[in-house]
């Protein structure tokens, strides 16, 4: 098993005769995943190295079964094709375009929640999700992913970096340890999924046998992860919060990562997380070790 | 993009929020023509993002030309806070029977719109907050739903608003999420807001920052750009599309993605030393990102060693190395370089950057973040 998405998923790529969705929707579809179709508004009947392309998604998924939707699209069309997907009944969509205003966030937010509650949104400006050697959609690179064995133990990655997301799935796999999942969720104010969201979808997988996290700098996404981690987790975790030297008031590249008024700090964060029972690594790295200490005693 | 005092006032106005009548001033004289044109008494209020202003000396009441030429003299070029005065806005004095508080912000863990409004203003919110959380209601608003007028006025009584303000203050919060959420504001603060003695509620400061995502539908706010306040490097910086914060350390910082770039400062002060800037190359890391890169760190003079904190994702290695000994060789470097290149084919790329002619006093290469990190912070002591 995996959480959100696996062998049997079937992704569109809206935005798939684009740049950016043209490069990274191959790359999926190479790596194994089922992309069976595009979006492109105006042209439909083309393909993009034999994946047809639609002119809306109802009608690709009239035509493939989609069950999954990667937005490759910029951040003035992203609030459109996230909705546009939902309405056409995907339940699974992942929105890596990066600069899509936090009030259009809300709103579609607020929108999935009220009239389509069945879709899951991932992102925007996130990476995307990876179940090694099942399904890879957005930009991950797959072959840096170890994929997890039957017999285990396996570990869920859950993250707000992507180049961070990178560096843990290549630690892991240095260590020969397997990944069931490995979520990106976005460095934005207003994410589709959050980290309790992924926390409890991998406290249920038997697949999953232990968690990393990898949080940053501002909101409190952290910790309300720590509170659920109290109650709902009892998988071992590792984590790692960037950002500990982050200036306060200054954006730390992504939209979401900063410091204001004196909330959203990397050691309150750490020190949330502690308190809940998961181990704290002080740069990446030693995140990974500390899990791959945590691996042995599974094994 | 947090926008000064006028600038919000400037905005709010685009939004038909009340606001005296006022312009800004760079110079003294200027401060005398806009004090002539808003009528005396007026205001010489510091232009400065930080707050404490009027504690520091920089808000001042002035009777007339000469106390204007006193009062903008002393603002004009005062530190505030290590923020130099830069210009002075000038308003007409307004009368104040009661000070009041209202924001609009987006409460990420709600994912929903956030009202605060207390009728205790003119106080940093923090300190009634701290002194007396009841005098603070917090309402969330359901960013597809909005603030309609009755739940604005519902939210004026239960925060206690005196029944002679209830309609002014109700009008003003309808006006202000229409700024926020219009506006494409992170924040719309009004503190304080007052009502006069003649009956009229009337923002007297503006606390706004905008989300600069939104950018691509507001073509007006290019003139707030134009006031950043960024030092050289910043700017340098940002004219080369470059993601950089500018700090006070000496260990030059260049990483691809942000949250590798924060990780890397966080390294680098864990063994000692401390990062002069954050830069994010973004996922690319090619010769011309890179070269344009360490322009921007090698015109920082505070800088004594560079750390390049690489990990190839889908880009290899290899292209990763030869773009970094492509800029090397364009860029007169002052201080050497400590890389870290992992990921995907990193071993090349290690391979390419050992054998590219470049003596190890200007560039070396470390397996590990940490081992990397203290090769920096040495050649910066």
């Amino acid at each position: 098993m995996a959480i959100f998405v696996d062998q049997n998923t079937k992704v569109i790529v809206q935005g798939l005769t684009g740049g950016q969705g043209r490069y990274h929707g191959l790359r999926n579809k190479a790596y194994g995943t089922q992309v069976v179709g595009g979006v492109t508004p105006g042209k439909a009947g083309q393909d993009v190295e034999g994946i047809p392309v639609f002119d809306t998604v109802a009608d690709a998924v009239a035509a493939t079964g989609a069950t999954a939707s990667f937005i490759a699209v910029p951040p003035k069309a992203a609030p459109a094709a996230i909705l546009e997907a939902a309405r056409a009944g995907i339940g699974f969509v992942v929105c890596i375009t990066e600069g899509v205003p936090a009030q259009d966030e809300a709103r579609v937010f607020a929108t999935l929640q009220r009239d389509y509650p069945a879709t899951r949104l991932l992102g925007p400006n996130c990476p995307g999700i990876i179940s090694p050697g099942k399904c890879n959609i957005g930009i991950t690179a797959g072959e840096i992913a170890q994929v997890p064995t039957a017999a285990g133990p396996n570990v869920g990655i859950v993250s707000r970096s992507g180049t961070l997301t990178y560096q843990a799935l290549y630690e892991l796999k240095q260590q020969g340890i397997g990944v069931s999942t490995c979520v990106g969720i976005g460095g934005d104010p207003v994410p589709g999924t959050s980290f309790v969201d992924c926390l409890a979808q991998f406290q249920a997988d038997p697949e999953t046998h232990a968690i990393i996290m990898i949080g940053e700098i501002g909101g409190s996404a952290e910790e309300e992860a720590a509170e659920f981690i109290t109650h709902h987790v009892t998988k071992p975790m590792s984590a790692y919060i960037a950002g500990v030297t982050a200036p306060a008031g200054k954006k730390m590249g992504h939209a979401g990562a900063i410091v204001s008024g004196g909330k959203g700090t990397a050691q309150g964060k750490m020190d949330a997380l502690r308190a809940a029972g998961v181990q704290i690594g002080l740069n990446p790295t030693e995140a990974g070790a500390l899990m791959a200490e945590i691996v042995k005693t599974l094994r | 993009m947090d926008l000064f005092e006028y600038q919000g006032k400037q905005y709010f106005a685009k939004f038909n929020i009340p606001v005296s009548a006022g312009g800004v001033a760079v110079t003294v004289d200027e401060a005398v023509r806009e004090a002539e044109a808003a009528k005396y008494p007026v205001v010489v209020k510091a232009q400065v993002q930080v707050g404490g202003r009027g504690k520091a000396g920089g808000i001042k009441l002035a009777n007339n030309a000469d106390e204007v030429r006193l009062h903008a003299g002393n603002i004009l070029g005062m530190d505030i806070k290590g923020h130099v005065v830069k210009r002075v806005w000038i308003e007409h004095a307004s009368d104040i029977a009661e000070e009041y508080y209202a924001s609009f912000t987006l409460d990420r863990a709600a994912k929903q719109h956030l009202l605060m409004l207390s009728a205790q203003g003119g106080v940093e919110i923090e300190e009634v907050a701290a002194k007396d959380p009841t005098a603070i209601i917090k309402l969330h608003i359901n960013p597809i739903e909005g603030l309609s007028p009755a739940t604005a006025r519902q939210a004026t009584i239960d925060a206690k608003i005196p029944a002679k303000a209830v309609d002014g203050v109700s009008d003003m919060l309808v006006k202000l999420y229409e700024c926020f959420t219009k506006g494409d504001c992170d924040l719309a603060e009004i503190n304080p807001l007052i009502l006069k003695p003649t009956g009229e509620v009337h923002a007297l400061d503006a606390k706004v920052s905008l989300d600069v995502n939104a950018s691509f539908r507001h073509p007006e706010w290019e003139e707030y750009a134009a006031t950043e306040e960024l030092d050289d490097r910043e700017k340098l910086a940002r004219e080369k599309n470059l993601q950089y914060i500018g700090l006070d350390g000496t260990v030059g910082i260049i990483a691809n993605g942000a949250g590798l770039a924060m990780s890397t400062l966080d390294v680098v002060n864990q063994v000692g030393g401390s990062a002069a800037n954050f830069l994010d190359i973004g996922g690319g890391a090619n010769a011309e990102m890179m070269t344009a890169a360490l322009e921007v760190i090698n015109s920082d003079a505070k800088v004594r060693s560079i750390f390049i904190n690489i990990f190839g994702g889908i880009t290899r290695g290899e292209e990763v190395a030869k773009g970094i000994v492509e800029a090397v060789k364009r860029v007169a470097l002052r201080a050497p370089i400590v890389i870290r290149l992992d990921g995907t084919n990193a071993e090349e790329g290690r391979k390419i950057l050992a054998e590219a002619g470049i003596p190890e006093s200007q560039l070396t290469s470390r397996p590990t973040m940490i081992e990397a990190a203290r090769a920096a912070v040495e050649m910066a002591k």
